[in-house]
């Protein structure tokens, strides 16, 4: 279990219900639990998708995109079933924040999940789980089981004359399966490779059937929105970003923990009140603002509104919530290397420039790390990540690619300082102990 | 080849949700692997035949699946992440502390049997961090102290 903190700052929305105890259904029910879908089914689908449009709810998986305006893509006649899919995959280095909310707010995510079916016309839902989040699979299967019990799913729910039916899916480890194609070809039972878009899954998705994928945050604001209204909501946050997201602080914090906080939060603040501030009086030399593919930020940049726009112009992005920060001990050669690591295993090997990029950076970040770099590697470096965006058919690539340009851009210095076989400057003794640890 | 009830009870209810019978591939594949603590040949070719796939079409599907295995491991089988935030908070330190205590690399197994190891990226704790998975079960906010205790924890508990 994933202990909870909390900071004054925080505006609870999705997290309201964090640690009420609202994984019982009673419970859930006493605190407002599946009003708004009750709400939901006297409403027209289009002022439901009209609702959570304007309330600028952006998708929390990564890429941010107008959550109502998704919806109103899905082709209202369709000759196959549409279907909803609540994308629970969660893998982004830096990213733990689905992961509370099904562990507490489990029937949120199925309450949104029914209104998303609403708005669209679907009356099938699934509910998609990283295979490593065994335990929360069962929470979620036990709350679909005590909604269906209560005859919230299933035939005519309250009384509506419609069907709705949601039913849980459970992945076996893949950080790929996470994109919204591949993700598909997963629960379709097969290796999670993407499909070439377009058609985009809001008309041709699971089994050919219009699909609405978005992540498990994102479904389990919508409620909330229907019952606070949408003017409520967007007013949370910033023009175009509305409401709240959960920030997963992690990396050299005082207070590492994830919390809720408005669109456009102060970055500055997060790190230094939210967070604690760094740790054993040492000092900010970077932070990932948005899980291991978003570019880092420097010690002067972090002065920036945490809102998808504000972050897009500063050149970086506000991807999943994951912000890890890093001291002035770090490495950042060893710290880019351990991020193309991952990307490298993670690829799926579809695409010549992500296969063959991912493993040329992780093999010379290697050599650089053990001092073995050359000088001309660091441009060779840039240029091939710069050759990478965008000549792939998902963002793999360019998640891998973008990070490795910013941290060269940024930290030249850092890089030129392992050439010539000089050991790295920053390898240390021992990094565990001497940081404080929230019990 | 035989499951548990409770398996064959998931299984059956599983086919209904579906518009196709191979959709239940990727969590049948690991509720056995469960039960069997690997994927055998002979698991593999049952769960083919129920779901009319082919042997090497299922096989395709396990080798793309990280915690998918076709080999026995230990009865725990210990995952440290050493991604970027369990990184910078000793999981590097941490991996190499449970290699020297169980005298086993990346994907060994104790001679016994009771310990697999395993070096594995993000695992949705990184708030926690140093984190580490045995089995399913989380451990957070590790110290080289705590690991020792939890490797205790289940070497001793009763089989
Ligand atoms: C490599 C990769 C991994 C991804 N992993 C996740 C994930 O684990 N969870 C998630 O919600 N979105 C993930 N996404 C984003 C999804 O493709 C998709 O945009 C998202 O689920 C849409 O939901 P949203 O609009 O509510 O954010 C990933 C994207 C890529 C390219
Ligand atoms: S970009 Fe990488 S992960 Fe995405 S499809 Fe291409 S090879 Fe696969
Ligand atoms: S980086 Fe280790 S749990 Fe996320």
């Amino acid at each position: 279990m994933a202990s909870l903190t909390s900071h004054p700052d925080e505006t609870k929305v999705v997290s309201k219900r964090f640690g009420m105890g609202a994984t019982n259904i009673d419970r859930y029910l006493e605190l407002d639990g599946y009003k708004a879908v009750q709400k939901a089914v006297t409403m027209q689908p289009d002022d439901i998708i009209n609702q959570v449009k304007n309330s600028g709810l952006r998708g929390r998986g990564g890429a941010g995109f107008n959550t109502g305006l998704k919806w109103s893509f899905v082709p209202k006649q369709s000759p196959k079933p549409k279907y909803i899919l609540c994308n629970g995959d969660e893998s982004e280095p830096g990213t733990c924040k689905d992961r509370l909310i099904f562990e507490h707010d489990p029937h949120a995510v199925i309450e949104g999940v029914v209104i998303a079916g609403l708005a669209v016309g679907s009356t099938t839902g699934y509910i998609y789980i990283r295979g490593e989040y065994r335990y929360l699979l069962e929470i979620v299967q036990k709350a679909l089981a005590d909604a269906y019990a209560h005859g919230f799913l299933g035939k005519n729910i309250f009384g509506s004359g419609r069907d709705f039916d949601v039913y849980w899916h459970g992945g076996a480890g893949a950080y790929e399966v996470g994109e919204e194609s591949a993700l598909m070809e997963s629960l379709e039972g097969k290796r999670g490779i993407p499909r070439i878009r377009p058609p985009f899954p809001a008309v041709v998705g699971l089994w050919g059937g219009p699909t609405v994928i978005n992540n498990a945050e994102t479904l389990a604001s919508v409620p909330h929105i229907l019952l606070g209204g949408a003017e409520w909501y967007a007013g949370l946050g910033t023009p175009k970003n509305g409401g709240t997201r959960l920030f997963c602080l992690s990396g050299h914090l005082e207070r590492p923990g994830v919390y809720e906080l408005p669109m456009g939060y102060n970055l500055r603040k997060m790190i230094y009140e939210v967070g604690g501030g760094i740790p054993n009086g040492r000092k900010l030399k970077a932070v990932v603002p948005g899980g291991s593919s978003t570019p880092a930020l420097t010690p002067d940049e972090v002065d920036v509104a945490m809102d998808f726009d504000t972050l897009m112009k500063a050149g970086s992005m506000l991807g999943s919530g994951g912000v890890v920060v890093l001291d002035d001990t770090t490495c950042i050669v060893k710290f880019a290397l351990r991020t193309m690591k991952f990307y490298q295993h993670e690829s799926c090997g579809w695409c010549i420039p992500c296969r063959e990029g991912t493993d040329w950076l992780k093999k010379t970040l290697t050599r650089f790390h053990n001092g073995g770099g050359l000088k001309k590697d660091i441009d060779n470096m840039y240029y091939l990540s710069e050759n990478m965006l965008g000549r792939t058919f998902c963002p793999l690539g360019d998640a891998a690619a973008m990070p490795t340009m910013a941290f060269i851009k940024k930290f030249r210095k850092e890089f030129e300082d392992h050439l010539e076989g000089r050991p790295c400057p920053y390898e240390k003794e021992s990094t565990i102990q001497e940081l404080p640890v929230m019990a | 080849m035989r499951f548990s009830d409770q398996f064959e009870a998931r299984f059956a209810v599983m086919l209904t949700h579906y518009p196709t019978k191979r959709s239940v591939l990727v969590p049948t594949l690991l509720y056995a692997q469960d039960e069997i603590g690997f994927l055998s040949d002979e698991a593999i070719a049952e769960i083919a035949a129920r779901l009319d796939l082919t042997d090497l079409e299922v096989r395709n599907v396990i080798s793309y699946y990280s915690m998918l295995t076709t080999k026995p491991r230990g009865k725990y089988n210990v995952q440290v992440c050493t991604n970027i935030a369990c990184m910078l908070r000793g999981g590097e330190e941490l991996l190499e502390h449970c290699e020297q205590k169980l005298g086993i690399g990346h994907k060994g197994t104790t001679r016994d049997g009771l310990f697999s190891l395993e070096e594995v990226e993000c695992i949705g704790a990184c708030s926690w961090a140093p984190a580490a998975q045995v089995n399913y079960d989380f451990h957070e906010n590790l110290t080289l102290e705590k690991m020792d205790s939890v490797l205790d924890e289940y070497r001793t508990k009763p089989q």
